[in-house]
């Protein structure tokens, strides 16, 4: 991907937004999640200087109201855990009769034995290995690491298996604890995990091709493993992620343009957290709010699911009175009249309507007309 | 949502209250509801935690699940829940009425029928899954459950499916009718959260509502706090006592929340069409109790093709009919067709009561009415007309156009020389038209089970329970 190269100034610019703060390593949740609002640039800056938003969000009295319950941890790792028992024994069989592996050729490899430094060396060294001699061995390949740059950025990715398999074709293997029930899972929890697997399927895509490899010999088809019904035995079902990969590359070479972005900038603006010795910022809270006000938002309310500045962006908008705050139907609806005022004073009739704006007002006011018929 | 909808939500952004978008209730609300909160344990599919319920607001039973992942004390608390539930239900079996039918045998429907109220649309969700994890249960071999168990398994069953059957009050969502009724300021998404939407409807806005320590989420899920802070640690003393106070203090507040919604709701006056809606309820919920009684076996995992193809034809009718009737029932919901042309009101100024169509024997009585409206009128002339003042008549319209509608009435005029008293609008009278009707339409065409084409996999194997069913494993 010649679209995610270094670009030396804007590179440069993006580090100073940071300032002394750490850079947030993204994985590969963070990075499908870049896709939630393409539209937004203040994510886009945030994103691509690495910004801990999470921290950011503390920082200025907005916390995210995101968490994730002790009891769902547990049980993710114990399911996983149980699929991966014995070198990975259960996923074996499933993916036998899933994708045809040969019974008895089926080798493992647990990456992780290495060394953490030097995990994704070794991944690389054997994902060459096996995409060169084209064994016809099936081999499963736990806790490799992956990387993939993101606006000039390393970020290491951990898929949790990679499965090579007879013909040639890798599989990313997703392991998630949420139930399939009578063949049917929660689609909100499938679209989360499928995007997730495409930051992985592109990752491993990308390092074949650097590797001189075809890099079509990863297979758009992901494996994901969930426990069936009520019980703990895992399931697993090929979902293809084309659609997510189409949507993750799109916004991936978005980033690398930012350069338009960064160039409208004021000079001094900064995200730095001003982080201490024991990494609490210390940049004055109204001083980092106004730099991110700065920014253009584009608040949604689906904002309030995927992003950690939500409850900020939710404010401000409220503070703005932007029609935003009621979602996109509502937006879509009144056709480019931005703010609750100006669509109020369209539908009362003490606004005059700007160019463009004459079908909308008309709406606007027969609609308030009956309102005020049918309630008096 | 339609553009009147969106005007109503920006008026309560504006103004920091909820506005209402509705002038009837178009739920029907038992005098005896079941209010119903479930919590589920994060991370399991189906791993009941606790559960508030109950008829009668000052005394609401709370059951919990003192070792969620222990499988015995998980069907111990649904035979607890059944004990409450299920006398509710079976309460509204023994008063029936008998109903006749054409070309069909009479049958027995209930005078009245259960009504189960949930938080939200995932406490439906939550429902069925319950259902679907305890219905195939068996009372003896190995693992045996009471025999309360499956049975309730199969009411929820019925109620969860019920609940997304358009029109239907068996199972109703309080955040879903609530919004069906008034506007909040905020999206439809945060609509969801039952203490920010009473928030806007009562006093305005308020950021408790979202605070999970002043008002803990209406369930199935916890909050992921209260779980690392509060749950975790009771569990792991495995005190019985700490573990179920704990969970009241995240039940209660939504506890009374419902209430709360319920008076909200059973202040509107009811829908002129709601007992119409209930009746099918009623003779739904009579048919189910029959079914059992009969001991037919539980509802299969998944419905055979046809099956499905019936039901989801039986859905759209159902979702035409209640799109209509509403209209029909509430003049703010009319409005919406008004705004697109659909329909329109004003002012009668012109009547011709006496006109007649054809000759001698064939010679109809088909009055003709003037009326005077500023609605945008987009019907082209010979559109069949209905009109919520006169609900037997049907008219046709001549032509329209600069403010005025002619329309000339083609049914229920009867067969007299003169129009009924009553029977043509008055000039003066305020009345609407629309083009919406809810005429009958035929069930399409479905082939018997037996005759499922090869397309749609064949004739559906019949479901036998086994061994399999009841010994399902359970993490």
């Amino acid at each position: 991907m010649s679209g995610l190269k270094r670009e030396g100034d804007h590179v440069h610019r993006l580090e100073a937004l940071r300032g002394i703060t750490p850079q947030q390593p993204h994985d590969a949740r963070a990075i499908a999640a870049l896709a939630a609002n393409p539209g937004c640039t203040r994510r886009a800056l945030m994103d691509g200087a690495g910004i801990d938003k999470d921290a950011a969000a503390r920082h200025l009295g907005f916390p995210a109201p995101f968490g994730q319950s002790p009891f769902a941890i547990t049980r993710g790792n114990m399911f996983e855990a149980l699929v991966k028992a014995d070198g990975c024994a259960e996923l074996l069989r499933m993916l036998r009769e899933l994708l045809g592996l040969p019974v008895a050729e089926v080798s493992y490899h647990d990456v992780e034995n290495v060394g953490a430094h030097l995990r994704h060396a070794h991944t690389r060294a054997l994902i060459d290995r096996a995409a060169r001699e084209g064994q016809d061995a099936g081999t499963l390949y736990d806790h490799p690491l992956l990387s993939l740059d993101i606006a000039g950025h390393t970020a290491y990715l951990e898929p949790d298996v990679v499965a090579f398999q007879l013909g040639g074709r890798f599989h990313i293997v997703e392991i998630k604890s949420f139930a399939v029930i009578d063949g049917q899972a929660d689609p909100s929890a499938v679209a989360a995990a499928a995007r997730q697997a495409a930051v992985y399927v592109l990752a491993l895509r990308n390092l074949l091709e650097e590797l001189g490899h075809d890099p079509l010999k990863v297979s758009h088809d992901v494996v994901l493993v969930c426990p069936e019904n009520f019980a703990n035995r895992p399931v697993a079902t090929l979902v293809d992620v084309r659609k997510q990969l189409a949507v993750l590359r799109r916004q991936l070479t978005r980033m690398t343009t930012l350069d338009r972005l960064l160039e409208e900038l004021p000079d001094d603006l900064s995200f730095d957290l001003r982080p201490d010795e024991d990494g609490r910022p210390t940049r004055p809270v109204a001083e980092l709010a106004d730099a991110l006000r700065r920014t253009t938002a584009r608040y949604a309310p689906d904002c309030l699911s995927a992003c950690d500045l939500c409850f900020f962006c939710r404010d401000e908008a409220r503070q703005e009175g932007a029609s935003d705050l009621l979602g996109r139907q509502v937006r879509d609806e009144l056709g480019g009249v931005a703010s609750v005022a100006e669509a109020l004073g369209l539908a009362d009739g003490t606004r005059d309507p700007a160019e463009g704006q004459e079908e909308i007002a008309r709406l606007l006011r027969n609609a308030e007309r009956l309102r005020r018929e049918c309630l008096n | 949502m339609s553009l009147l909808t969106s005007l109503a939500r920006l008026r309560a952004l504006d103004e920091g209250i909820a506005q209402p978008i509705a002038t009837v209730r178009h739920f029907h609300l038992s005098q005896r509801p079941m209010v119903f909160i479930p919590l589920k344990l994060s991370g399991e599919a189906a791993a009941p935690l606790a559960a508030m319920l109950g008829s009668d607001r000052e005394r609401p039973h709370l059951f919990v699940v003192t070792q969620p992942r222990n499988r015995d004390l998980r069907f111990a608390w649904t035979a607890e829940v059944a004990g409450v539930l299920l006398p509710y239900i079976e309460s509204f079996t023994n008063d029936t009425e008998t109903v006749e039918r054409r070309n069909a045998d009479p049958y027995e429907r209930a005078l009245d029928a259960p009504q189960i109220i949930v938080p939200n649309q995932a406490g439906v969700a939550f429902t069925r899954l319950l259902g679907r994890s305890t219905r195939f249960r068996s009372t003896e071999g190995p693992y045996p459950v009471p025999e309360s168990v499956p049975l309730l398994g199969r009411w929820l069953t019925y109620f969860a499916e019920r609940a997304a059957y358009p029109g239907s009050s068996l199972m109703p969502a309080a955040t879903e009718e609530l919004g069906r009724h008034w506007a909040s300021g905020q999206s439809g998404l945060e609509d969801a959260n039952l203490a920010a939407l009473l928030g806007w409807i009562t006093t305005g806005p308020s950021d408790e509502a979202e605070d999970p320590l002043i008002w803990p989420p209406a369930g199935p899920a916890t909050d992921p706090g209260f779980d690392a802070e509060v749950l975790a640690p009771a569990i792991e003393s495995e005190s019985a006592e700490r573990i179920t106070e704990a969970l009241r203090t995240q039940l209660e507040p939504t506890w009374r929340l419902m209430w709360q919604a319920i008076d909200l709701l059973a202040a509107l006056p009811e829908g002129a069409s709601v007992a119409q809606r209930w009746e099918q309820d009623r003779g739904s919920f009579s048919g189910m109790a029959v079914h059992i009684s009969e001991g037919a076996p539980p509802q299969a995992r998944r419905d055979g093709a046809v099956a499905a193809a019936a039901k989801l034809a039986r859905m759209e009718r159902a979702q035409a009919a209640y799109d209509v009737q509403r209209a029909y029932d509430d003049p703010l919901v009319m409005a919406e067709y008004r705004l697109t042309g659909e329909a329109f009101a004003g002012e009668v100024v012109e009547t011709v009561p006496d006109n007649t169509e054809g000759e001698g024997r064939s010679r109809k009585l088909r009055p003709l009415v003037v009326i005077k409206t500023d609605d945008p009128v987009l019907l082209p002339p010979g559109t069949s007309l209905g009109t919520p003042q006169r609900r037997g008549q049907g008219a046709e319209l001549v032509e329209a156009g600069q403010g005025l509608v002619t329309l000339k009435i083609t049914k229920g005029m009867g067969r007299g020389k003169t129009p009924a008293p009553g029977a043509v609008p008055e000039i003066g009278e305020r009345v609407c038209y629309t083009s919406l009707t809810d005429d009958f339409q035929g069930s399409p065409a479905l082939p018997e089970a037996e005759a499922t084409p090869w397309t749609h996999g064949g004739p559906p194997q019949e479901y036998v329970p086994d061994d399999e069913d009841a010994q399902e494993e359970w993490s």
